[in-house]
């Protein structure tokens, strides 16, 4: 999703993955525990003086921590929001110092299913604890110990990236001043599970996945994984968009009379889903959707998210898009609503852009400056 | 929407805004429909310590309250306040914006509804230079009201009288009434010396 007019000297540039290992056991919701765990992250800018200049940025299904910039043995890897995040750019590097992290259960470097598993020596596979959310920020929160960060300037997402900035406010209050909340819901609605169950399915039931533990048979569940990412791929874009970039279009012109790619839409599907299935976990994939189904932190309270909230300190902005019908805008509007119920301080935008849940991570000049008016208000110091 | 920032001489909005920050209880909670780029909640807030929202329909305007530091939410006050709880602000505001929205009568009895009080202020057309432009056959412009009629956003335009026979046909209680011409307060006369009107109002309960 890097744009492709981005001038080289508006981003940070060549960057790094580094590693922080942990040896303290994390305790999973579950109530599962990691002994151990690496969670692998980048960082932009500098840390100021009075480390008070940190954002998080919290990635959604199926990105990661290189968030900015690329790497110097292959500069065709951009990050994922590298569009929002560098020298002069919505969240200004010369300003502010961002972390992008993968996540505990990833499969970019972080302790997840196809790590080993020190005490077996073989991949953790099926073993690998179910994570949420709130895993997730609990496992970000020791990195930021580490970091010698007191509390963020800002915890920024999308989609389920969002969620986390979302969580991160009523789980440590204290340690987080403005929280970022693009394309997001509350909680998923049976649908949302519908799909993300569909996708599990497709992986579950692919012969090549051995209840989990595929890697020991030297395969991977390939085609569960492309149709899992084909599916959700539907659901990131909207009709008008999906209709506007491919239509009816016919790959030779002609329909054939056969069951093989006849229109174009088949064809970008399935160029995704085979992409996606080189590179993606899919135990990774299972675990995430998961997270995504469980993320509701108003269950713990009566079902009333406004209650949820009542912890939450932070300063919030909160975005959405008006084709967006993953998460779509009223889902935004419930967390407003809870936040105003709080009299919590929030500026809510609903961006009028045709992409649907996608256009989180696209370069709209209104939704982009509006993210930039927001940081560049936000101040350094604690 | 449009606030009516550049549409009304700075000295009324001052005066507009004094009489709603005196109005107004430090430490309130205040909703503003409207809110233009936020120069009233920001008074407001720097005034008299109130926490304050803004409704807000232009991408523009959202993007100035964001700019300016103030809390806005984006959406459409014709399509009502459905997203708001009953009683759930101190205040609900529409300053200068009343006579420029469509659900006029719809728009009061929500902000009456969402807020214990509202506050109103609108532009006069009963004021005496006005009815005389009218009656030499030609719809007035004025400082307060400086469009032609054919690119004005205002779309209901009425007079103080109006104003208070609406309050009584919907059981509205006008609490507290200020009306200024030039910066000036108006104690007599009201509706043929007055430019702007500013009104405190609750439901009869």
């Amino acid at each position: 999703m890097a744009p492709k007019d981005s001038p080289a000297s508006r981003s940070v540039g060549a960057v790094k993955p580094q590693t922080m290992k942990f040896t303290d056991p994390l305790k999973f919701k579950s109530g599962a525990v990691l002994d151990s765990y690496d969670l692998v992250y980048e960082t932009y800018g500098a840390l100021n003086a009075a480390r008070s200049n940190a954002v998080l940025v919290c990635h959604a299904l199926n990105a990661a921590h290189h968030v900015a910039g690329w790497y110097a043995d292959d500069p065709g890897n951009v990050g994922w929001w590298d569009n929002m995040i560098g020298p002069g750019k919505p969240v200004d590097t010369d300003k502010f110092f961002v972390i992008g992290v993968n996540n505990v259960g990833g499969c970019f470097g972080s302790t997840g299913p196809k790590s080993i598993d020190p005490k077996t020596g073989m991949p953790y596979g099926s073993s690998f604890p179910v994570v949420t959310v709130d895993d997730w920020v609990n496992a970000q929160v020791r990195l930021a110990d580490r970091l010698g960060i007191d509390s963020f300037a800002a915890v920024m997402g999308g989609s389920l990236g969002a969620m986390q900035a979302l969580q991160w406010t009523v789980s440590y209050p204290e340690r987080i001043r403005n929280s970022i909340v693009i394309a997001a819901a509350p909680k998923l609605s049976a649908q949302n599970i519908a799909f993300n169950e569909v996708a599990r399915q497709a992986i579950t039931t692919d012969p090549d996945f051995h209840g989990g533990d595929y890697y020991q048979h030297g395969v991977v569940p390939r085609r569960g994984l492309r149709l899992a990412r084909m599916i959700g791929h539907i659901t990131y874009l909207s009709d008008d968009a999906m209709m506007e970039k491919f239509g009816r279009s016919l790959r030779t012109g002609t329909i054939s009379f056969h069951f093989d790619v006849d229109f174009e839409i088949e064809s970008y599907l399935r160029y995704q889903g085979d992409k996606f299935s080189e590179y993606f976990d899919a135990n990774t994939y299972l675990l995430i959707t998961r997270a995504l189904d469980y993320f509701d932190p108003a269950a713990a309270h009566g079902n009333d998210l406004s209650r949820a909230l009542h912890a939450a300190k932070a300063r919030f902005l909160v975005v959405s898009f008006t084709s967006d019908w993953r998460f779509s805008p009223a889902r935004s509007r419930e967390i407003v609503k809870a936040l105003l119920d709080n009299r919590l301080d929030v500026s809510y935008a609903e961006i009028d852009a045709p992409h649907g849940h996608d256009a989180f991570l696209l370069d709209d000049p209104r939704y982009h400056a509006l993210v930039r008016a927001y940081f560049d208000n936000i101040g350094a110091a604690s | 929407m449009n606030t009516p920032a550049s549409g009304h001489s700075a000295l009324s909005v001052r005066r507009d805004f004094e009489a709603i920050a005196a109005w107004v209880k430090p430490g309130s909670a205040v909703l503003d429909l409207g809110c233009g780029d936020g120069q009233l909640l920001r008074f407001l807030k720097e005034a008299r310590g109130a926490r304050g929202y803004g409704i807000e329909i232009a991408d523009e305007n959202v993007l100035a309250c964001v700019k300016n530091g103030v809390n806005v939410i984006q959406s459409d006050l014709e399509r009502g306040l459905a997203g708001f709880d009953a009683d759930s602000f101190d205040y609900v505001i529409l300053s200068q914006t009343l006579q420029a929205v469509r659900h006029t009568e719809e728009i009061v009895l929500e902000m009456l509804r969402v807020g214990r009080e509202a506050i109103v202020s609108f532009p006069n057309f009963g004021r005496w230079d006005l009815r005389i432009q009218v009656a030499r056959g030609k719809m007035p412009v004025s400082e307060e009201l400086p469009y032609e009629w054919y690119n004005t956003p205002n779309v209901h335009l009425f007079t103080i009288a109006d104003f208070d026979a609406f309050c009584v046909g919907h059981g509205i209680r006008v609490i507290e009434r200020a009306v200024f011409h030039g910066g000036r307060t108006v104690r007599a006369f009201a509706n043929f010396f007055g430019s702007v009107a500013v009104y405190r109002i609750q439901m009869r309960r």
